[in-house]
């Protein structure tokens, strides 16, 4: 099968099967009530999902061929704990990426 | 949608500002998926088609990537897909939100169900004020709109650009700080902090697990977290209020 074939065969299955997972619920289901379970489970979703999804990326960075990378980590921590404090989106993001510039610059 | 009524037209406009912090995120992070096609030889065609149809950049990442190495085609769809069940989540989350809405909101809200625009929606969901499950799908959408459109010019843009961004940017990491960035001003509980933490732990001690399957144990297992430090918080509360 030729790269080109792969790639559009891909696009086409993940395209619809990602359209399918994110109608499941709205779509399909809409607001009957939940199980108290699972209403309770469901409002740790995005605490339970992102950390874990960023973390081995943080730990174990592609750009330095999985070594683990103190300018990075330092990064991460500066961009979590203005995060926590200023409550701020753009705020974690300058800063974070301000200190990866920075540790980059110093260590680098 | 049949009539916009005052505060429908307030709600988008409110999702739109709410989202707009999220275009310094955004843009880096399509011109990334660009530029990293561009250099395994993709064509335009091919990575616009991927942007607009799948439009959900960490599986975009991943699929890229696997196919780069020759791996298996059903294993780079696989992972793709796993990569994106977390949307299955959120679904679920968001249908608590704007279940009962008409149908062609919920189809379209469905398309642009991304990490941001959940995120934009239940940080204003948290802050208050109260409001209709109509005005919830439009506030939606008006955080969708900042993140979906930006996201295809900006694929588009480091395609064209390709090369010409230096290594020294450091754009990889532009990912990671946009996730925590994302979850940083959501951690205002001991439950949800609890949640976070186990997840970390979780994704790094499996992650030699294959298909993505160390995301999915990590996920459960935060959620698990979170439910069970609320209760237990409940549970201490409701007994130092009774009479001893």
């Amino acid at each position: 099968m030729s790269d080109s074939a792969r790639i559009w065969i891909l696009i086409a299955v993940v395209s619809i099967g990602t359209y399918l997972i994110r109608y499941s619920f709205i779509g399909l289901v809409g607001d009957r009530a939940l199980p108290p379970w699972a209403a309770r489970m469901l409002r740790y979703v995005p605490v339970a999902v992102m950390p874990g999804l960023v973390a081995p990326l943080i730990a174990w960075p592609q750009a330095t061929g999985g070594v683990t990378d103190p300018a990075r980590l330092a990064a991460a921590v500066a961009a979590l704990i203005i995060g926590i404090t200023t409550r701020n989106v753009l705020a974690s993001i300058f800063g974070g990426m301000a200190v990866l510039y920075l540790a980059l610059w110093l260590i680098g | 949608m049949d009539r916009t009524s005052p505060d429908l037209a307030r709600a988008f406009r409110l999702g739109i500002r709410d989202g707009l912090p999220f275009l310094i995120v955004i843009v880096p992070f399509g011109m990334l998926f660009g530029v990293l096609a561009s250099e395994a030889g993709w064509s335009m065609a091919e990575m616009m088609a991927m942007t607009i149809l799948v439009i959900a950049g960490a599986s975009q990442f991943t699929a890229l990537q696997l196919l780069s190495e020759h791996a298996p085609l059903f294993i780079a769809i696989a992972t793709a897909l796993a990569v994106n069940l977390r949307l299955a989540m959120y679904s679920a989350s968001l249908a608590q939100e704007i279940g009962s809405t008409p149908l062609l909101g919920r189809l379209l809200a469905a398309y642009c169900l991304t990490d941001q625009t959940y995120g934009i929606s239940m940080n204003r969901l948290a802050l208050g004020p109260a409001m209709t499950q109509r005005e919830r799908l439009a506030h939606f959408l008006g955080g969708a709109v900042p993140v979906c459109i930006p996201w295809y010019f900006a694929t588009w843009l480091g395609a064209v650009l390709g090369n010409a961004i230096p290594p020294a940017f450091a754009l990889d990491f532009a990912v990671p700080i946009t996730f925590i960035a994302i979850v940083g001003p959501g951690l205002r509980t001991l439950p949800q902090a609890a949640a976070a933490l186990v997840s970390v732990v979780v994704a790094l001690a499996l992650a030699s697990l294959p298909y993505n399957l160390w995301l999915l144990a990590a996920a459960v297992a935060g959620m698990m977290t979170g439910a069970m430090t609320e209760i237990w918080l409940e549970r201490r509360k409701a007994g130092n209020e009774s009479p001893k």
